[in-house]
């Protein structure tokens, strides 16, 4: 029932503000502080949402097979891989690293 | 167009199925995972959203992470109702489309003409497709079983990890992502679960204030 209540939320949160964006009038959000907020605001979320989901096991900090697998994916990133492979370089080194421990 | 497209559909269509694979991995059922792209449709909201369910977080501060995400569509849709210039009965149907591919693409068009073609097809075929691969990796996660044996738990967090590195490009976005990281873990021991990544939110006004502080400091020693 939880997961349902935290579905319809998202869903209706997400729908709303995609709306918004295409009702209000265009000086509202034009000012350059709030566009500047905008596009930093995804960077926070994103990085700390990668940094927990990589390094915590409900409320522990863990170090395992996931860090191994996440640093291949930095690495393929750098070395300008496309999507698919930072994501299965991520996948592959996670299981390889799991299967050898 | 029709290369763009299709470059961006097939690297939806995979980020699609890690959703589908991470949901169900993570505990949700078929049905809630389809429902997530069916009636959220913007990944990372998804993707956080389950991994904030995961650890058996509450579903406020879950939907909340998952929501601030999703803000960004609203500056996405500004900039889309300015080029795309649609009837306003139309809005809230193209609505539920304004995602950061369609945006690229939109924005990639001429003329408004292949802006509406663009956003359309873009919207669309993402759509069909996200929720296609949707239900296949949740279907394969179900049929595997132990998802995080094959590593698949990884799907996720490298999903953020390649959304984000591409926005990191001046030291403002790297000095947001780095406080970001260490309030998201510092945090976490003790704190709700879901809290911290709305609290490491932070980071960006924090550096922002920071930041026009010394502008402002600078403007003064040039007078």
């Amino acid at each position: 029932m939880n997961i349902w209540l935290a579905v319809a939320l998202t869903a209706v949160g997400c729908y709303a503000v995609k709306l918004l964006g295409l009702l209000v009038p265009a000086g509202v959000l034009e000012r350059p502080l709030v566009q500047r907020l905008a596009a930093l605001l995804p960077v926070a979320l994103l990085a700390a949402l990668t940094a927990q989901q990589t390094f915590a096991e409900g409320q522990a900090l863990v170090l395992d097979a996931k860090a191994a697998g996440l640093a291949a994916a930095g690495v393929a990133f750098l070395l300008r891989a496309p999507f698919l492979l930072i994501i299965g370089a991520a996948v592959v080194v996670t299981a390889g690293v799991r299967a050898l421990g | 167009m029709v290369r763009d497209a299709l470059g961006v559909g097939v690297a939806v269509g995979l980020s699609g199925f890690a959703f589908g694979v991470t949901s169900v991995g993570n505990g949700l059922s078929l049905l809630q995972t389809c429902a997530l792209s069916l009636l959220v449709f913007t990944g990372a909201s998804q993707f956080a959203l389950v991994g904030a369910l995961a650890g058996g977080g509450n579903p406020v501060t879950a939907a909340a992470g998952a929501f601030f995400l999703g803000v960004r569509n609203a500056f996405y849709g500004l900039r889309l109702s300015q080029l795309l210039q649609l009837p306003r009965f139309v809005r809230p149907l193209a609505a539920h489309w304004v995602i950061d591919e369609t945006t690229a693409v939109t924005l990639a068009q001429p003329t408004r003409r292949a802006r509406r073609i663009g956003f359309t097809v873009t919207g669309l075929t993402l759509y069909v497709l996200w929720n296609l691969t949707t239900l296949l990796g949740g279907l394969g996660a179900e049929a595997i079983g132990d998802t995080d044996a094959w590593g698949l738990d990884a799907a996720g967090p490298a999903t953020f990890l390649a959304l984000l590195a591409p926005m990191l490009r001046s030291t403002t976005e790297r000095a947001v992502a780095l406080l970001a990281v260490a309030l998201g873990l510092m945090l976490l021991p003790v704190l709700p679960e879901g809290v911290p990544v709305l609290v490491a939110a932070l980071a960006a006004p924090l550096v922002l204030v920071v930041e026009g502080r010394k502008i402002r400091a600078r403007e003064k020693e040039d007078r």
